[in-house]
């Protein structure tokens, strides 16, 4: 029974998860592509925002970024550098730091919109539930860290890291070996999964849209043409009929 | 073909750089921009406007999109005008721009809707009974009836069906006309200009029953009785256009920008072209902003700054020098010149009537109406003449109608003015004085009752003996206080000596300073002179709503009379109080009171009738005595202001409707039992008490006004002035009366009124409100119809502030279960038709009706008034007694009729205020344009009138300002009396025939008809007054001209022969409630002061979340932060006004812009709304109304006396209403009364 709960929360379930993520993610763009947005409401109170927007988004982007590295790379490349016990070192202080100003952020950001009315009033049911999620799954990542600390070795980072590999080279491993970890580590699994099940109904599709290639633009004024362009910038000719 | 796939294109993406790769050209995706385009697209635009009574008038842009009216922006298109006036576009405002808001929100009334109570008993008596004898069972039963209209107001509705409510309806009236008379089923719908044909719907079902309709114009208070009074016009004003080409402009209790939106732009393009301003009003409103000058003013005192700007303007310009534009216009233009007895009285020499030719031996050589001809002195042969123009050419002989300087002879004429160079001796005249009366809210002086004035005199050999006589220029400028030279007392020398009317007086009484005075009178009147007389005065409510407003008027008006800028271009008296100005008036009445099958229709003064009917009159604190003037000829001038009333109506003044206790459908056959005319026979069995007076009982069953219809009104929301009452005894349900009556004080009781000492509670057996919105009314009404909005039928829409006529159209179906008004009617009609044969078939009803102005019976009374009950004349219907009319009613037809032209428009033919013409070339136009009924049966072959639009064509093919084919021959028409050729105003447009769909082509200019007094054409803008000055056309006045001197006996009785200074009447409503129950906050006594709003007009939009939006989103009341301090109000709190009429709760708006000793209730703020409980009266809030109480002037109740004759909403009683004054304190406990109705009746299921 056990096993297959486990089988079920940690084979099947990622995979649910992130087919919902990408197929609604897809059709949420194709279909209502004008509910696509952040939902800000820095319109509506700046109070709390600005501390508490930027120290959540400092602190989630390193987090996103450090698990994304810190689980998919695989073994053998990183220890090219490091050995597994620095390595974990090096995740529980980084990511210990990040969380916490993550936390502070978050922290302001649900206290803003729970308490402020204005800001309560125009919420939706997903805006609450998303920032409750994602404050505690803030919480459960945090509480990981002591359990981090009792395993110097780095052995449950190489289980979780095997197990997210697994997942995306569609490989994955018997759920089985998640067995021997501790309960905060899987709760933080599955409600991590569990944001990519929400995310396509949720603000959260603002991620997709992140404005990254406003870094390397070129150009300060952009002009959309329905005149046919060509590759090289060099005009068509026009047709004088035209 | 999908968003993501077509972005899939990274790698042949085309970046085309510009301006050294400052820029870049992209051909990615543009498709989201459709998004923002598909925005404001639309299936169609449909031109509407809104039927608010705001004078707006504006053609707007209905956008539909789905089926749906999605949002409505300005038109811009219309007609140009001349090439130095500024456009009329773009009109509107943000009011009017948040309408569609209305169409589908939670406040749309939706489906029929009924008292479940009513529908319980109905249904269950219609098992057994026929529709009227299910009617019958249910009023008849005194338990059922106290069950369903003790509720009213409480909730309780449930849907209904069409067919239903319309059967319930038609039972009800059907069995009322049975049983009392069809006169106790009653009518209220203001405005017609607003939408002609909804309006028309109503009236036309209400007059082919026999049914009343009310009128509104006086009730509201919108209706200057000085007007009438003076120029024998209910109201003609400029166009806002018009305002362009005055030089000098006073704003004068109006507040242009803030309640005159869409017309405020002519006043900023006035100012451009350097027209100077002075703004006067109290607080520091919007408006006061555009004045070069601003004189905040004593609320109430604005008689006393006319009196002393008239004072100055008259010792400047007429005594010390003459300037001569003024003196000739005066000499030509106002009854100035004529002649005015002198009598002795208690030893004092007092002006008495209007000399007439009747007077002299031979009267003067008249024999056709001497004694409604005046005279005066001519320079020319130094002799008496009889001017041509005054009333008594008009009726009886054709060609001298007309004010030309000529007598009857023919021979031309120059009158003097002043006899002081012919004077026989100076005679010291007594005027009253007003100014000394104490009162604890305004200041007076210590000037005696009676002011002696000296004057020039002359005596006359007249047919009864030696007179003395002089002219009203004499007296008018005596009255002044202005000094001549001739000596004598009560004269000032300077402007600094307190007399009055001196500016140093005035200073006292209006807190304005004297030099601010002189100023404003000087340029005022150097404008005047310099330009022919364009100096105008824009005016409104915040000077018409008090009980004295007539001083306040006749001072303006004398200002602009002696300045001559009444009918010049640019000038005059542009009173902008309710959109009056029904264009096609003379085309529309026909339609609206069924006038092609019967005539007269039954109207009724409805300030008079409320003040009767909601019992008003048992709690008057107001004595006769208050205000009688000191100088009254001798006269038994005691009684209640109801006795006036009554002694009113049963001279043939007033209406008063019901009219007799006995049922108007039986009169005819017992005069038939007695072989006597019906005309005879009432006078007989009225003498003999046979038959009597409703009004004078109207607390007995018999007499209870018993069905009653509102529709395009908020009557009990928004303009019924002693709410409280209206729910205590006209509904019979809760309310927050908190005074004692007369009965319970033991006070002098009415002496021609029949006392209950238990004053019925519920006079209605049924309400019906037709609305769009779930207003107030609504909510304590039996039966609520839901009625197309302005955007989904078709009417017709004009006002007085441009020439244009314009359309309603229905830019989508009306929405749920919602039909136009002349839909609802014309179902009303079908349904009773269908009941009545019942109880009724062909009937003959029997019509009182008063002596109508610009009729020729309007000169019924001449000389002293005589009242036939107290046998000082004989009856004579028409003449000392209403007019007695037969009417036939064919009840079983009455749907057939309502849906056709009927005979008489061929027969009589149509006219309007005295002119007659024919018609019969326009019915058979109408026979071809709206087709003829086919069907068998009385109406076959008449023209139809089965849409909303073949009611608009009727109307327009009618009018001649919309038939130029019509005003031609009304102009000739006119031309007879006159002697004058007055068709070359309207031949250029002889050919012109505005149809419906014109209109909604494009705004259609009118064309010009004798019906108005001012002209559209290429060279003037509409001026009121034009037609008089120009064409000279006599004012419909006893004299012709405009009458500055009132020599009516009721008018000399009350002091206001001649204009003086009143202060506000005393209503003794604060002191009983003071301290009545104390809560613990401070109390403050304040004046109630209702001006109208911002963000509503009326009642409607208040209620509208997007305006809700922009202020504080419920009732507010606004007062000084002095005011404030003093009972420890702040800003925001709630607070309670109230005093023996009941209560009003508000937030407080505490604002430095407001006068210390006022209190602001922007008028007709809904208590559908956050509105809390009071504490004082345990009842929802209250609205601005629960404070007031309607007080009658005697003076408004005259008739048969030419311009002082009764005319619908032209003449009347007026619902005044600043003069009233409130206590205010902070409330306590704010109590929402979430809870259940107790105790209205036993059992009650309140949300039933």
């Amino acid at each position: 029974m056990r096993d297959t709960i486990f089988h079920i929360l940690f084979v099947w379930y990622p995979y649910f998860c992130l087919t919902t993520f990408l197929v609604g993610s897809l059709i949420r763009f194709d279909r209502e592509p004008y509910s696509w947005r952040a939902g800000s409401s820095q319109m509506l109170r700046k109070r709390q925002l600005f501390w508490g927007s930027n120290l959540f988004h400092f602190g989630i982007l390193f987090l996103f970024f450090g698990h994304a590295v810190g689980l998919l790379t695989p073994t053998s490349v990183y220890t090219l550098v490091m050995s597994v016990e620095q390595k974990q070192l090096l995740a529980v202080t980084a990511g210990g730091i990040a969380g916490v100003i993550c936390f502070i952020g978050l922290t302001l950001l649900l206290h803003r919109r729970l308490f402020d009315a204005r800001i309560r009033q125009t919420s939706t049911v997903m805006d609450l539930a998303v920032l409750v999620i994602l404050w505690v799954q803030l919480t459960l990542g945090l509480l990981t860290l002591p359990f981090s600390l009792g395993h110097r070795d780095g052995s449950a980072m190489l289980i979780l890291s095997h197990w997210a590999q697994g997942i995306v080279t569609l490989q994955p491993v018997d759920a089985r070996t998640l067995q021997d970890l501790e309960w905060p580590f899987r709760a933080h699994l599955v409600l991590g999964m569990t944001i990519f099940l929400v995310f396509p109904f949720s603000r959260l599709v603002h991620i997709w849209s992140a404005p990254v290639w406003y870094l390397g633009r070129r150009g300060y004024q952009v002009v959309r043409t329905r005149r046919p362009l060509v590759s090289g910038g060099a005009r068509r000719p026009v047709e004088p009929a035209e | 073909m999908s968003q993501f796939l077509d972005r899939l294109t990274f790698f042949n993406k085309v970046k085309e750089p510009f301006s050294n790769g400052h820029g870049i050209t992209t051909d990615e995706d543009r498709g989201w921009e459709d998004g923002y385009r598909l925005r404001w697209q639309h299936d169609k635009i449909v031109r509407s406007t809104h039927g608010a009574n705001c004078t707006g008038s504006c053609s707007w842009k209905i956008y539909v999109k789905g089926g749906i009216v999605t949002w409505e922006t300005q038109q811009t298109d219309y007609p140009r005008t001349r090439p130095d006036l500024p456009n009329h576009e773009p009109r509107g405002c943000s009011r009017g721009a948040s309408y569609s808001w209305y169409l589908y929100s939670g406040n749309r009334v939706k489906y029929p809707l009924i008292r479940s109570r009513l529908l319980r008993h109905w249904r269950a008596a219609r098992k057994t009974l026929a529709p009227v004898a299910a009617w019958k069972s249910i009023v008849e039963d005194p338990k059922k009836r106290q069950d369903y209209i003790s509720v009213r107001g409480h909730g309780g509705f449930v849907r209904a069906k069409w067919d239903e409510v319309t059967e319930i309806i038609g039972a009800a009236n059907a069995y009322t006309a049975k049983t009392y008379g069809p006169d106790r089923v009653i009518g209220f719908s203001p405005i017609p200009a607003m939408s002609m044909v909804s309006y028309a719907a109503g009236s036309r079902y209400l007059s082919l029953l026999g049914g009343v309709c009310m009128s509104f114009y006086d009730w509201y208070c919108d209706l200057p009785p000085a007007s009438p009074q003076t120029w024998g016009e209910q109201t003609d004003v400029p166009e806002s256009a018009d305002w362009y080409n005055a030089g000098f402009i006073i704003l004068w209790g109006s507040n242009v920008p803030q309640t005159r939106t869409p017309d405020a732009h002519f006043y900023t393009e006035a100012r451009y072209r350097g027209t100077k301003s002075a703004v006067i009003c109290p607080d520091y409103s919007e408006a006061s902003k555009f004045g070069d000058i601003w004189l905040s003013v004593k609320q109430g005192t604005d008689a006393a700054l006319a009196m002393a700007m008239g004072h100055v303007i008259l010792k400047e310009y007429h005594v010390d020098r003459q300037a001569k534009y003024f003196r000739d216009y005066v000499r030509q233009y106002t009854d100035m010149p004529l002649l005015v007895k002198l009598v002795r009285q208690d030893g004092r020499l007092v002006p008495d009537r209007f000399l007439r030719a009747s007077d002299f031996a031979q009267s003067l050589g008249e024999a056709n109406n001497p004694e409604w001809k005046t005279v005066g002195f001519d320079e020319i042969s130094g002799k008496v003449v009889v001017p041509n123009g005054s009333i008594g050419f008009r009726w009886g002989e054709t060609g001298k109608w007309n004010i030309e300087e000529k007598e009857a002879g023919g021979r031309a004429t120059t009158l003097r003015l002043s006899l002081a160079d012919i004077k026989d001796e100076f005679a010291d005249v007594a005027f009253p004085y007003f100014g000394n009366i104490e009162n604890e809210h305004f200041t007076h002086s210590d000037h005696a009752s009676v002011l002696n004035r000296r004057v020039p005199v002359k005596k006359l050999a007249l047919a009864e003996g030696e007179t003395l006589v002089t002219t009203v220029h004499d007296l008018f400028i005596a009255n002044y206080g202005v000094d001549r030279g001739f000596g004598g007392e009560n004269v000032a020398k300077s402007y600094d000596e307190d007399t009055p009317y001196t500016p140093a007086w005035a200073e006292r009484i209006t807190g304005v300073s004297r030099d601010k005075i002189i100023q404003v009178a000087r340029e005022f009147a150097t404008n005047a002179e310099k330009t022919n007389g364009r100096s105008m005065v824009i005016i409104g409510a915040a000077m018409n709503h008090w009980y004295h407003a007539d001083m306040n008027y006749r001072g303006v008006i004398n200002m602009l009379a002696m300045c001559g800028c009444i009918g010049q271009s640019g000038g005059g008296w542009s009173h902008y109080v309710g959109q009056e100005k029904l264009r096609p008036q003379a085309g529309w009445a026909p339609l609206a009171f069924a006038l092609d099958w019967a005539r007269p229709p039954r109207q009724q003064n409805s300030t008079s009738f409320f003040y009767a009917h909601t019992d008003q009159w048992r709690y008057e604190t107001m004595h006769t005595s208050d205000i009688l003037s000191p100088t009254a000829p001798p006269g038994p001038w005691d009684g209640a202001i109801i006795d006036y009333n009554i002694r009113a109506a049963r001279m043939g003044w007033l209406p008063a409707y019901p009219t007799l206790t006995q049922n108007s459908l039986g009169i005819a056959k017992q005069a038939a039992d007695v072989a006597l005319e019906p005309k005879d026979y009432v006078a007989r069995a009225l003498k003999s008490g046979e038959l009597s007076f409703a009004w004078s009982d109207p607390d007995s069953p018999q007499n209870f006004p018993r069905n009653m219809f509102v529709w395009r009104s908020n009557l009990l929301g928004s303009s019924g002035k002693g709410h409280e009452y209206f729910l205590k005894h006209l509904l019979g349900t809760s309310h927050g009366v908190l005074g004692k009556d007369l009965g319970e004080e033991g006070r002098e009781r009415p002496k021609e009124v029949r006392w209950h000492d238990e004053a019925p509670r519920g006079k209605l057996d049924l309400l019906v409100t037709l609305d769009f919105r779930m207003s107030t009314t609504c909510v304590y009404s039996d039966i609520v119809l839901p009625t197309a909005t302005w955007y989904e039928k078709n009417d017709l829409n004009t006002s007085d502030m441009h020439p244009f006529i314009h359309p309603l159209t229905g830019a989508v179906d009306p929405a749920w279960e919602a039909k136009s008004d002349w839909e609802i009617y014309k179902a009303i009609a079908k349904a009773f038709s269908k009941v009545a044969p019942e109880v009724l078939g062909v009937e003959k009803d029997v019509v009182l009706a008063p002596i109508m102005h610009d009729s020729p019976g309007e000169i019924a009374q001449a000389f002293e008034p005589k009242d036939w009950k107290k046998g000082e004349c004989a009856l004579i219907p028409g003449k000392t007694m209403p007019m007695v009319t037969v009417v036939e009613r064919d009840y079983p037809n009455l749907y057939k009729r309502f849906t056709a032209l009927g005979p008489l428009m061929e027969k009589v033919g149509n006219g309007i205020k005295g002119i007659a013409w024919q018609t019969g070339h326009e019915v058979e136009h109408l026979k071809h344009l709206n087709g003829v009924v086919t069907e068998e049966g009385p109406t076959k072959g008449m023209a139809r009138i089965d849409s909303d639009i073949d009611a608009a064509e009727v109307l327009l093919m009618l009018a001649p300002e919309t038939n130029g084919e019509v005003a031609v021959k009304s102009w000739e028409a006119l031309s007879k009396t006159t002697g004058r050729k007055h068709a070359h105003l309207a031949l250029p447009k002889e050919d012109e025939k505005i149809r419906f769909r014109d209109v909604v082509a494009q705004p259609r200019k009118i064309i010009s008809a004798p019906t108005w007094s001012g002209l559209e054409s290429e060279k003037v803008c509409y001026n009121a007054g034009y037609t008089n000055v120009h064409e000279l056309i006599p004012w419909r006045t006893l004299t012709g001209r405009q009458q500055l001197y009132q020599d009516h006996l009721w008018m000399r009785a009350f002091g206001e022969g001649f204009c003086v200074y009143r202060p506000p009447i005393d209503l003794r409503a604060v002191k009983p409630v003071q301290g009545m129950k104390p809560n613990g906050e401070k109390e403050v006594v304040l004046n109630f002061i209702t001006p109208h709003q911002k963000w509503g007009i009326h009642s409607t939009y208040t209620d509208n979340l997007l305006m809700l939006t922009l202020s504080r989103g419920g009732p507010i009341v606004w007062l000084s932060e002095v005011d404030a301090r003093k009972a420890g109000i702040v800003d925001n709190d709630w607070v309670e006004a109230y005093n023996a009429n009941g209560a009003l709760v508000a937030r407080a708006v505490v604002s430095q812009r407001m006068k210390e000793g006022t209190l602001f209730m922007y008028h007709a703020q809904e208590k559908i709304v956050n509105v809390p409980g009071s504490e004082m009266t345990g009842q929802r809030g209250g609205i601005h109304n629960s404070v007031t109480r309607t007080v009658l002037k005697p003076t408004h109740m005259i008739g048969g006396y030419v311009q002082l004759a009764y005319g619908f909403n032209y003449y009347g009683t007026i619902g005044t209403n600043r003069d009233e004054f409130v206590v205010v304190r902070k409330l306590r406990n704010v109590d929402w009364l979430e809870r259940p109705l107790q105790g209205a009746t036993p059992a009650v299921e309140a949300a039933e």
